[in-house]
């Protein structure tokens, strides 16, 4: 569910350049190795900032510029039965966005739809068709909205057609209502259904010929008046997740992978696991040397007859594994490792003025690090993955975020071509970037194989995803400042050490690129007249991935609590700081902040608008009361970040206890994500991506020690549950009308939790918490 | 061979006895609505009724629901406060990803029948062992009161 990089489908004749433009790094480019990773062509210039090399010629942004980019065309997305039933195809993946009825919704209204006439069936894998299906990066809507008014409007007017046709009168007399086409002066109407027949014999309209709607005259968009096409199955357990895959004589496969990131293994036993009832073969399962990419760990595989006979069949193997160069990879080693790297000079990845001789002017000096560990995605559903492979042909159903990529991938492991290869995108039990890649496809697929065809489901216990999951970065982020007699910052550096999400694809990188630093530690809008960020260049020890809202999380943690701690430097109030450093409302270009990447978004139709940031400030703190007299203990905990193309600010009121127990007795979001299309869906992310946020700052922490991940499972590794929830949680969107571009939903809410929270619990209590989680830090014994 | 009473119906079970109840439904019953989550009564996913009491399914074996009635996710819409809470669902737009929904959904219903009118702290502690990724926690709160408000669960 990420960004981190811009995803731009690569051919064989992809100009080097263009692949190392930091803007642009192309996963399947990477993928295939092309180009070596250090050669980045990254130049440096005079002024030791890094640059980028020389843009590519007619860079494509937005859905334009994925893989597959966007498709308008009715025949891809629409039928229409003689009975009036109109079909519409889901091509994204559905993990709780609600992108199985948004995006239909919208063609839906174009249509001039009846919503309870309309079915929604999901695509298979098969980016050429239907335009990118690869659902992270908080896009779908984004890149979607209007294509989807196309496919809709186009279909709309082919209906009109049609029946312009059949009754021989012009087509601008003929309008349309509800899964009705009219004719008023001679009050003629026809079903859908009646004319589908007809209307799929027209052409296609041309766009130019297509209207889209008044948004005035959207009757399902931006209103509230639908819940998802699957809450009916959700709530009585007729759902289809990956998990949920039964086929005939279907065995069920759990594996046991190295416990290090790039072992193997070194011999194995197989006999006491043989002997498990229902236990049928255990079969060693070939890894591939780092960097990981999409392929599977490999290890060994117990299949069986039903998933508990597998599980302890692999309780009963005997495995040794060399580990590799990775088994001395140690949490707590390795913050010293980060700390080293973010306190002496690094890779320059922003400069503006003179940071280092305007800190050392006199004034008063605020210098601090914040630790954010590694956390794992834990989707309720854990990986899971079906496949058969057989006669030459393999099918896959899977909860998968991209599913051409899964094709990709499965295609690419067994040797065969991608057109061999047909992945079903079931429902996702949880994605969080965790289900952008397919490793337990991969698996499933080539079990499958070695099992004669017959069809293998991998399911992934919650030992698994959680010891081998691609994990969210570790991060050490250094912030320095000095202060002027007014309190006003001289100065900024900020040197942000994390693993690289470039690892798990590319041997050798190292330390955060571009695309990472333009989530929130480069693209600060600040009024402050020295800024430098820099970017050690700290190796990774693990498969480090996506997760929701990404490198988002460490920075506006970094960035919000030390906005905070010199707010509190300069005696000043928190929110009037934070608003005086925003500064006045204007549009700033992200190239201006050497973010050469914008989430691969245009620079002109994606600036960064310091009003719109300065206006959930301001919504988030009205509506939460900011500046009220609260009781002892209690305390108001402000942050602001703008990620994925919207703006969010959260206020926390946390309670602590006398024996340090925290409470969250409120919170008060402000979103400004563009228009909305499901206002309901949207907040209910929001509200989601505040729970996730919660449960980072307080007891997220995945630490390796010998090589492996610690934590096994949820009393390991805890997540928020319902007591710790906040008691009232609310959302508030900033109206828009719907003549600007859309931001993402479904990671925005997540990156200002962390901070807002620490903040409110130094207003409770003047203790700074740095280090996440926060656990028991405040606990008194 | 287990003899097991699922959602009214009687179900003789070729498995060795130690076999939790959860792999049973899910890979030889068939019933799938009931989720794996974590294995080891941590996370609620797996939540079934037993002679009406939630228990979680991913560490009792089949001999310990032998003899009882086991009811699952996929007969809730006939349990007339499991359909109020179905509904409430619903309405409020509680599910996000689903997935640990059926365990939430159990629990919730576990817990009006016994507890027509739950306070904020008795919900709490009835739907603290089932986890929501998706952080859907403040609507389930809220779609329990609503189903409490309205009496069905007397």
């Amino acid at each position: 569910m990420s960004a981190a990089f811009d995803f731009e489908k690569d051919s064989a004749n992809t100009p080097v350049k263009e692949i190392s433009g930091v803007a642009s790094v192309s996963r399947r480019t990477w993928l295939k190795g092309v180009g070596a990773f250090t050669g980045l062509a990254l130049t440096v210039g005079v002024n030791g900032l890094v640059m980028a090399a020389d843009a590519a010629p007619a860079k494509k942004y937005g859905g334009a510029g994925m893989p597959g980019g966007t498709v308008n065309d009715p025949l891809v997305f629409v039928s229409i039965g003689a009975d009036g039933i109109v079909t519409i195809v889901a091509h994204r993946s559905e993990m709780g966005q609600g992108v199985r009825t948004s995006l239909p919704l919208v063609v839906a209204d174009e249509l001039d739809a009846d919503w309870s006439r309309v079915r929604v069936v999901q695509a298979e894998a098969d980016e050429s068709r239907y335009g990118n299906q690869n659902t992270d990066g908080s896009r779908s809507m984004r890149h979607f909205f209007t294509p989807m008014r196309q496919v809709g409007a186009t279909a709309r007017l082919m209906l009109v057609g049609a029946a312009a046709a059949r009754w021989g009168v012009p087509a601008s007399e003929i309008t349309t209502r509800n899964h009705e086409v009219l004719h008023a002066k001679s009050g003629r109407k026809l079903g859908f259904g009646e004319l589908a027949v007809d209307a799929a014999k027209l052409q296609v309209p041309p766009a130019a010929q297509v209207q889209l709607k008044d948004p005035a005259q959207f009757r399902y968009i931006g209103k509230d008046v639908f819940n998802s096409v699957d809450f009916r199955d959700i709530v009585t357990g007729n759902t289809h997740y990956g998990i949920d895959t039964r086929l005939d004589g279907m065995l069920y496969a759990v594996i046991a992978r190295p416990p290090v990131y790039g072992g193997k293994v070194a011999s194995f036993d197989s006999a006491e696991a043989l002997k498990i009832p229902g236990v049928v073969r255990v079969i060693e399962l070939k890894g591939s040397p780092p960097p990981a990419k999409f392929n599977p760990l490999g290890g060994i595989a117990v299949i069986a007859r039903n998933t508990w006979a597998a599980i302890k069949g692999r309780e009963a193997l005997k495995i040794t594994w060399d580990n590799g160069p990775h088994a001395g990879y140690d949490s707590t080693a390795f913050k010293t490792t980060l700390q080293e790297a973010a306190r002496k000079p690094a890779k320059v990845m922003r400069n503006n003025g003179d940071t280092m001789a305007a800190l050392a002017q006199a004034g008063k000096r605020i210098e601090a690090e914040y630790y954010i560990p590694h956390l794992a995605h834990a989707t309720m559903e854990p990986p899971a993955a079906t496949a058969r492979t057989a006669n030459g042909k393999c099918e896959v159903w899977a909860c998968v975020q991209d599913p051409q990529a899964t094709r990709d991938t499965v295609a690419d492991r067994l040797g065969w071509k991608t057109d061999a290869v047909k992945v079903n995108v079931t429902l996702l039990g949880g994605g969080f970037g965790r289900k952008s890649k397919p490793d337990f496809a991969a698996e499933a697929a080539l079990l499958s194989q070695a099992m004669d065809g017959a069809p293998v489901k991998v399911t992934w216990t919650r030992e698994d995803d959680l010891r081998h999951d691609y994990f969210h970065t570790v991060s050490l982020e250094h912030l320095e400042s000095t202060l002027d007699a007014k309190g006003k910052p001289l100065a900024w550096l900020h040197r942000s050490a994390a693993p690289t999400i470039a690892s798990t694809f590319v041997a050798g990188a190292k330390g955060e690129q571009p695309g990472e630093l333009g989530m929130g530690a480069i693209n600060i809008p600040f009024v402050i007249p020295n800024i430098r960020i820099e970017a050690p260049e700290v190796e990774a020890h693990t498969r480090i991935g996506w997760f929701r809202s990404v490198y988002n999380i460490p920075h506006a943690f970094a960035v919000q609590s030390f906005v905070a701690e010199l707010a509190a430097a300069a005696k000043r109030d928190h929110k009037e700081f934070l608003l005086e450093l925003i500064g006045p409302a204007r549009q700033v270009n992200p190239q201006e902040m050497s973010d050469t990447t914008n989430y691969g978004e245009s620079p002109v139709l994606y600036p960064l608008d310091t009003g719109r940031m300065r206006q959930v400030v301001e919504l988030a703190t009205k509506e939460a009361g900011w500046g009220r007299k609260v009781p002892k203990g209690h305390g108001l905990g402000l942050a602001v970040a703008y990620s994925f193309m919207s703006y969010v600010a959260a206020v926390i009121e946390v309670v602590v206890a006398d024996d340090g127990t925290i409470s969250i007795p409120r919170v008060d979001m402000a979103i400004d994500c563009g228009p909305q299309v499901t206002p309901d869906r949207i907040r209910s992310q929001v509200e989601g991506a505040c729970i996730m946020g919660l449960s980072l700052a307080l007891t997220g922490e995945i630490t390796f020690k010998n090589g492996s991940a610690e934590q096994g499972n949820f009393h390991e590794y805890e997540v928020l549950r319902a007591f710790s929830a906040p008691r009232d949680l609310r959302v508030h969107m900033v109206p828009h009308k719907y003549d600007m571009p859309l931001g993402g939903v479904g990671e925005p809410g997540t990156p200002p939790i962390a901070p807002a929270l620490c903040n409110a619990i130094f207003a409770a209590t003047g203790k700074r918490i740095r280090n996440l989680p926060i656990r028991d830090q405040l606990k008194k014994s | 061979m287990t003899s097991l009473n699922i959602n009214g119906k009687q179900h003789e079970i070729d498995l060795p006895e130690d076999t939790p109840l959860l792999w049973t439904l899910r890979d030889h019953v068939g019933l799938t609505g009931t989720k794996f989550g974590c294995g080891m009564a941590l996370c609620g996913a797996c939540t079934v009724h037993l002679d009406g009491e939630p228990i979680r399914s991913c560490i009792t074996p089949i001999s310990a629901a032998a003899g009882k009635k086991v009811t699952t996710i996929e007969a809730m819409a006939e349990d007339k406060i499991g359909h109020a809470v179905q509904e409430a669902w619903i309405a409020l737009g509680v599910p996000q990803c689903g997935y640990c929904q059926a365990g939430q959904i159990m629990s919730a219903t576990a817990l009006l029948k016994t507890t027509a009118k739950p306070t904020d702290k008795e919900i709490d502690d009835a739907m603290s062992g089932n986890i929501c990724r998706c952080g859907t926690y403040t609507r389930i709160r809220a779609a329990i009161k609503q189903v409490a408000a309205k009496g069905v669960a007397k």
